[in-house]
């Protein structure tokens, strides 16, 4: 790792931090106010906060998007939405890994650790598949607190948290108020900080790197379009809408 | 449902009437009115705009009415009851407003341990939910009490302090709070009728902020403040909270036809033998970490953690938290009375606890001293270990009066008094007397080790 000023400054510094580091909460590092974001615990705009992630993400090895429920099931229109955006994100990031956090139940007897993320033990998938770098994007903030402090604790891994509410400050970089419209720029700074870096996509837009079961999945290929997968959504098909659970709660800027 | 079930005439738990309540207005509608009318005609406002800017009056009431207006204007939704006082007469109220329409559940529970797990069941599946108890109720509901912080459960608990060890008692006594404060709650410590109605409303809404979601304590003196009446400024009741959205909360809410939740939410806690030591680490981290991002909202509420009066160029300085504030607020002005430079700092947030505010403010101190009702002084432990080595103060712990003793405010001056002048106390041994190090004994003792 390549020791600079800002690593030096860092309150929350990548990992591993060692055996039980302290929280960030309990280094003096509380989540950002709007229209900020945080980057290694200090408050910076929200705009420094995307471009950190952005250079993160296409530098480290093994870049990972980790969605978590609130993007991965059907809460309500809006949730829908947001997982288009966090597949225009991926769309992003040549060779990116899509690991999914679709529930927080420890996986009992045991878990596949390259296949799903889990915030009882997110180390393990982050050894597992040498996850240098990660956005956590739709994951309930208790459970993205436990696992941000967990990898920053035993893993090189620089996380990112994309924050549907306040943000997070055990991660490296956060921004919060992460509704579609918010998502949808943070893919426009990845896509400009990715052209300024002189980074090419692949040209058939498969950019998004299959694990081993993904691929089994999907006959045997190594990659896909994520723009490929298409959401079609059945408003009426019982979602959690039905028992409350509006669009509108999960929109902050749009 | 049967008709309304107050009497025309309001009254008090005592029977007396309350003259400042308007008298309900004659049915017109053929002699039949809807129990639940007042109640359906509420209107949902901000919190800003019912802590700030609604228009208030004010009544003498007693503070168990006071808890009883506040959850009338908070959109309650859930209650559970178990008796024991001075909490009773709380709940009976609650009740009340339950017949009224302003509350949507209530029952009895077995006991306390039943209230407190149902508190946490409603807290779960996502309503808004509040409950009171007190003393030995407080100790018997102690064990879910201090999981709902871990299962990150918003929710409003009042603690009207009495007595809990043997003999049985039932006369103030705020020791039940030391057990509390390492709960992963948040804690406020109302000094008055009016703290109370206030830091209920106000616990609803910062308990259930996402980056928060912890259940919140209201700590009281039981009897000075449950069973005396003060003035309580008040807004309309036409008035009430926006409900809870329990899909912004930090954890899914318990929704059995939707994952990911399910009814054993937190599996890893409570299954040891397949968790990781590490999740139950950053757990109690994260807990915590909320307790310390609930400090912007008790600023932005409650205007702060703590209250200063008369701090700046104090030389003594009074530190109290509840009832104790108050009779410490008549020392501070008999000794101003007698040319005592002294200043009292009244703490209202337990937890998150005003570690900084109190560094600031004790700089110049030369003297501080902690009345509290109990034996223990737990808030004279955490102020010291907040203050050291930013203060060079002598910390007098006491005086303390305990077991339902009333505190005479010449206890608090007397106890300036010797701390000023080197008068040996009557009431505070030197053992809780801290900062006052005899360099002699301290030379010998050295020479021993």
């Amino acid at each position: 790792m390549e020791l600079t000023k800002e690593l030096e400054d860092a309150i929350v510094a990548p990992g591993p931090q060692g055996f039980h580091p302290p929280s960030a909460a309990e280094l003096g590092v509380l989540t950002p106010e709007k229209g900020h974001g945080l980057k290694f615990g200090h408050v910076v705009a929200e705009e420094q906060a995307m471009e950190a992630m952005a250079r993160t993400m296409l530098t480290r090895k093994n870049a990972t998007i980790f969605p978590g429920p609130l993007v991965l099931w059907n809460w309500n229109d809006h949730a829908a939405d947001k997982a288009k955006a966090v597949l225009e994100l991926a769309a992003q990031l040549p060779d990116v890994l899509v690991i999914p956090m679709p529930d927080y139940r420890p996986k009992y007897p045991k878990v596949e650790p390259e296949e799903v993320i889990n915030p009882n033990h997110p180390n393990l998938t982050i050894w597992g598949n040498k996850i240098e770098a990660c956005i956590f994007i739709g994951v309930h903030c208790h459970y993205a607190n436990l696992t941000l402090k967990m990898i920053r604790a035993g893993t090189n891994c620089w996380t990112s948290a994309i924050c549907a509410e306040q943000g997070h400050e055990d991660a490296m970089f956060t921004v919060r108020d992460s509704d579609a419209a918010k998502i949808r720029r943070v893919v426009a700074v990845f896509k400009r900080v990715r052209e300024e870096m002189g980074i090419k996509l692949p040209e058939n837009g498969e950019n998004v790197r299959f694990t081993g079961l993904q691929s089994r999945v999907h006959g045997g290929l190594t990659h896909t379009n994520p723009l490929d997968f298409g959401l079609s959504v059945d408003p009426a098909s019982g979602n959690a809408a039905a028992f409350g659970h509006k669009a509108e709660q999960m929109q902050s800027e749009a | 449902m049967s008709e309304g079930l107050e009497t025309e005439v309001k009254t008090n738990p005592q029977g007396d009437p309350i003259t400042s309540a308007p008298a309900p207005a004659p049915s017109t509608n053929g002699g039949r009115k809807d129990p639940h009318g007042a109640a359906k005609s509420q209107v949902e406002v901000s919190p800003e705009f019912m802590f700030n800017e609604a228009p208030r009056e004010r009544e003498f009431i007693t503070g168990s009415e006071c808890a009883k207006e506040a959850v009338r204007r908070s959109n309650v939704d859930m209650s559970v009851a178990y008796p024991i006082t001075p909490q009773s007469e709380t709940l009976q109220l609650i009740g009340v407003l339950y017949g009224e329409g302003y509350v949507k559940e209530f029952y009895r529970g077995e006991e306390e341990y039943g209230v407190m797990s149902a508190i946490a069941g409603a807290s779960r599946a996502g309503v808004r939910a509040f409950t009171a108890t007190a003393g030995p109720g407080t100790l018997r509901g102690l064990e879910p009490i201090v999981s709902w912080a871990g299962h990150r459960l918003p929710a409003v608990c009042m603690f009207t302090c009495r007595v809990v060890n043997a003999p049985l008692a039932i006369q103030p006594d705020n020791i039940e709070i030391a057990y509390l404060l390492n709960s992963g709650m948040l804690v406020f410590h109302a000094e008055n009728q009016q703290d109370l109605f206030d830091f209920i409303m106000k616990g609803f809404i910062i308990s259930e902020k996402n980056d928060v979601t912890l259940p919140v304590g209201v700590c009281c003196d039981g009897f000075f403040v449950t069973h005396a009446r003060g003035y309580c400024a008040m807004p309309d009741k036409k008035y009430k909270l926006a409900g809870r959205d329990p899909y912004r909360g930090s954890v899914p809410v318990l929704d059995a036809e939707n994952p990911p939740a399910r009814l054993s939410r937190d599996a890893p806690v409570q299954k040891s033998n397949f968790m990781a030591y590490n999740i139950h680490a950053v757990w109690q981290q994260e807990v915590w970490a909320g307790v310390e991002r609930s400090r912007k909202y008790i600023e932005q509420y409650m205007d702060g953690l703590l209250e200063a009066q008369d701090v700046d160029g104090a030389d003594v300085l009074l530190i109290a938290s509840g009832s104790a504030a108050a009779q410490s607020r008549e020392a501070v002005r008999q000794c101003q009375e007698r040319g005592i430079k002294a200043g009292l700092i009244k703490i209202r947030s337990l937890r998150p606890f005003p570690t900084n505010e109190l560094r600031k403010l004790c700089t110049k101190a030369k003297l501080i001293v902690i009345p509290e009702f109990n034996y223990i002084g737990w808030l004279a432990k955490d102020v010291a270990t907040a203050i050291y080595g930013f203060s060079k103060a002598k910390i007098v712990a006491g005086p303390h009066v305990y077991g339902g003793m009333s505190m005479p405010v010449e206890m608090i001056t007397d106890e300036i008094e010797c701390g000023l002048t080197g008068k040996k106390s009557n009431t505070v041994p030197p053992s809780a007397i801290m900062g006052v190090a005899d360099p002699a004994a301290v030379a010998e003792f050295m020479k021993s080790i």
